[in-house]
């Protein structure tokens, strides 16, 4: 170790290439190398995920018990939810970011190369300790991933305490990995490359990282109320010590309010980064999409108890909360806006990235209008914890996050491997996982206006033939993901060379470094005119 | 923009992943340790490993900070580093700020919401038919279920220990201050001389909030168990002594960095750091003086 490190001072080499063997991921500073872990990461806790939402749709085909006990359907709703909002999304993200800001913006790196090597190895090691939880006395955490308490309190299986440290530390590694990101994009721009000439990608991820430095301490802080209340005799969250277990939910959602818009601005800058290439037209009101995407942040410090309608809010509380709520759409229509007018009149072509892209435009919209729905405090008091709810987050969150992703996966692929991508097989995962999205989640929407309760094992006879449906459609899209995963492999293995530009339309200072992308990109600062 | 060219991309590395391994075991240690703790089948591995965790930790972040004090040394360091250095510092103190925000939003939903609620306030009425004879008030000094929740006999005098508390980290604030711009004219000893009554400080400071959580346990019946007061009073303070603790160390290690040679007058950015982070411990402690101990 300390030859390692004694000796970097001094005789540090300008362009040392990749280390070989294991040591390389293990100790790596190169942003390439820290984004491509990520994003194995992300993808492993997706299929992690993934395999826990086809045993609950599983539970789900019919009504009745049949294959998993109540107690463990607890534990996989909130095992699903907490692995994909924080195993898959949110590191897949910090993935495009470390591969894609620095060659963006004309960096060299990421702006504290050690500690993004440290931001990434916190993750494993948390998920670590999240999923032994699986095997432990008592199970695993049941109390859904929102861990309302009393539930998650004085109700809890012993496990919460280790889930309360493993959010501890993945925090710290959100946090870190954010504050990387606002030093880079701040302090690393070549030459000439001015705040509004930055991509959309690095502006939605500058906005995203201060998100994220603002709320994950809070969700630190509320963990921390539990610890305490559970083990050291507090009553921050029980009122016959004075507290209130809607202080929970108070301190919760003002940390999940903005977290929800952490896994959705990332996913508006990768489209509005692939809509103009495919468009073969620059971007249709950049300057509104930025403050756009600004409003939307400064908004969701202002909306947090729109999840907590029925909780017996004050009036005021409510018609404050429905209205500045409301407001979000405001903005985010203008984002909308802009990506359909991006495309009006382009020379549009529909490559794998593109058909991601406008799917996410299309279905991303689906769940903001449900949303919006939501938002009417006395609507909700009918979907409150339905399956409308459900159907809700997941389009926002499956078409709409995860799209994205695989948008950005598939459109800097070549771009990263310097090989062509199978777009047969890029399309047919497009294809069957659209359709499969589909008949999974649109259902669900029927099914909550029509009142099944979420987050339970068993349900009324009349709900039955939409669940079948829906099941059915969630294993098409599951086994579909296995698609994915070949087309990425067989893209790292492909023979056949892409040009530096990859796509005719493409952009950017990243589409002018040769493909595969160098070890070393940017060291001496490209100068943007 | 000269400072562009120059950028320093250290080498590989190996502290990140150790540094991983360490809060690893603290988690899990912490998290065994403390579910023995309350199930009262003893720390079981969970005190070895929060002691193996921290002191791996603690050798980590000396190797590690150890190299960057190198590399700073060896002049690897441009500008534009520093700059990301002063990004980096100024938004982790902004996470401080937003972790103690979650404290204090809940010590103001508790006392302007929660608590009146519970005694009959507002258009609420069933919270109040579960406990009919609570009163609100604040301080809370007999929770709905005093049984459970015995609430405090007595509470702290702001006007004795916190207040004299408050003067000595305003004053520290002033010493640390006063040891920036003696560094700046390149005094040295000056620089040692305020830094060292700047932790002597902090260390009174710290003395005497050790002094009052024993009277607040043993006289004033004022504890974690005592209702919603007690908890709110001591997660407040309880985590801003533990950044002074964590800032006094900070500073003693600047302290015997000067006392090496450390620092020069144009550069210094560790010496800056830990001031920036001592302002925000003082900061903080002002609004805990306001709004947990006079209000």
């Amino acid at each position: 170790m300390s030859t390692m490190d004694t000796a970097a001072p001094g005789v540090h080499e300008e362009h040392h290439g990749p280390a070989s063997g294991i040591g390389r991921w293990l100790f790596t500073t190169n942003h390439k190398d820290i984004g491509t872990l990520y994003l194995w990461f992300s993808l492993l806790m997706f299929l992690i995920g993934g395999v826990m939402a086809l045993l609950i749709r599983s539970e789900l085909f019919q009504p009745g018990l049949q294959l998993v006990e109540p107690g463990f359907f607890n534990q996989l709703t909130t095992m699903h939810g907490l692995i994909m909002v924080f195993g898959a999304v949110m590191p897949a993200f910090v993935g495009l970011a470390n591969w894609m800001v620095p060659l963006m913006i004309g960096a060299p790196d990421m702006a504290l190369p050690r500690m993004n090597n440290w931001s990434f190895w916190i993750l494993p090691f948390a998920f670590a300790i999240l999923v032994s939880t699986l095997f432990m006395d008592g199970g695993a955490p049941n109390f859904g991933w929102t861990f309302y308490a009393p539930l998650s309190t004085t109700y809890a299986p012993p496990s919460v305490t280790y889930f309360i440290f493993a959010i501890h530390i993945m925090g710290a590694s959100s946090i870190m990995g954010a504050i990387n990101i606002i030093a880079t994009i701040l302090n690393l721009r070549a030459p000439g490359m001015t705040m509004m000439k930055l991509p959309l990608f690095v502006w939605t991820w500058l906005i995203t990282a201060f998100l994220l430095i603002a709320v994950m301490p809070v969700l630190a802080g509320v963990v921390t109320m539990m610890l305490m209340d559970i083990h050291f005799g507090t009553s921050f969250f029980n009122a016959a010590g004075g507290g209130d277990p809607v202080l929970f939910q108070h301190v919760f959602w003002f940390f999940g309010h903005p977290e929800v818009y952490i896994m959705i601005l990332p996913a508006f800058g990768i489209v509005s980064q692939i809509l103009p290439t495919f468009s073969r037209k620059k971007l249709f009101g950049y300057a509104s999409m930025v403050y756009a995407t600004a409003s939307i942040a400064i908004l969701s410090f202002l909306v947090w108890a729109h999840h907590m309608f029925t909780v017996g809010l004050p009036l005021v509380g409510e018609l404050f909360f429905m209205f500045a709520t409301m407001l979000i759409a405001v903005p985010t229509g203008v984002k909308v806006f802009n990506w359909v007018a991006t495309m009006y009149r382009g020379s549009l072509t529909f490559e794998t990235p593109m058909l991601f892209a406008i799917a996410f435009v299309v279905l991303f919209t689906i769940g903001g209008f449900s949303g919006l729905m939501l938002a009417i405090a006395p609507v909700d008091f009918q979907y409150h914890d339905t399956y409308f709810v459900v159907a809700h987050f997941h389009y926002v969150l499956v078409p709409g996050a995860i799209f994205s992703i695989m948008a950005g996966v598939y459109y800097w692929l070549p771009k990263w491997t310097g090989h062509a991508l199978n777009e047969g097989m890029g399309k047919l995962h497009f294809w069957c996982s659209f359709i499969g999205v589909n008949i999974t989640f649109f259902p669900m929407h029927f099914l909550g206006l029509a009142g099944m309760p979420r987050r339970i094992p068993d349900y009324a006879l009349q709900f039955a033939d939409f669940n079948m449906v829906a099941t059915v459609g969630a294993f098409i899209f599951g086994f579909s993901q296995l698609l994915f995963v070949w087309n990425v492999i067989h893209c790292i293995r492909s023979r056949e060379t892409v040009s530096a530009q990859v796509w005719e339309g493409a952009h950017g200072l990243e589409w002018e470094v040769p493909s595969p992308a160098p070890y070393h990109t940017h060291t001496t600062p490209p100068r943007v005119e | 923009m000269s400072a562009h060219a120059s950028y320093y991309v250290p080498a590989q590395s190996r502290w990140p992943i150790l540094a991983s391994v360490a809060l690893f075991l603290l988690a899990f240690g912490a998290a065994t340790l403390v579910n023995g703790l309350t199930a009262k089948s003893g720390a079981g591995p969970g005190l070895l490993m929060v002691l193996g965790g921290a002191l791996l930790l603690s050798l980590i972040l000396v190797g590690w900070f150890a190299n960057v004090i190198q590399e700073s040394h060896a002049g690897l360091y441009s500008d534009q580093m520093d700059r990301s250095f002063r990004w980096g510092m100024s938004w982790f103190i902004f996470s401080e700020v937003m972790f103690f925000a979650a404290f204090f939003g809940a010590l103001f939903y508790v006392r302007t919401l929660a608590v009146p609620w519970l005694g009959g306030e507002g258009d609420k009425g069933a919270s109040q038919m579960l406990w009919p004879g609570f009163t609100a008030e604040w301080p809370l000094m007999n929770p709905p279920d005093s049984e459970r929740f015995p609430g405090p006999q007595e509470l702290v005098d702001p006007w004795h220990i916190p207040l004299l508390n408050t003067v000595l980290l305003v004053t520290s604030s002033f010493t640390v201050t006063l040891a920036h711009h003696a560094l700046l004219r390149d005094h040295r000893t000056a620089v040692a001389r305020w830094l060292g009554v700047t932790v002597l400080l902090g260390l009174t400071f710290l003395g005497f909030q050790i002094y009052e959580y024993v009277h607040a346990y043993n006289d004033l019946g004022l504890t974690l168990n005592a209702g919603v007061y007690g908890a709110t009073f001591f997660i407040l303070t309880g985590f801003h002594g533990a950044h002074v603790t964590l800032g006094t160390f900070m500073l003693i290690v600047i302290f015997l960095r000067v006392l090496k040679g450390h620092f020069d007058p144009t550069n210094h950015f560790g010496f800056e750091a830990v001031s920036w982070y001592w302002h925000f411990v003082d900061v903080v402690w002002i609004g805990l003086f306001l709004f947990v101990y006079v209000l």
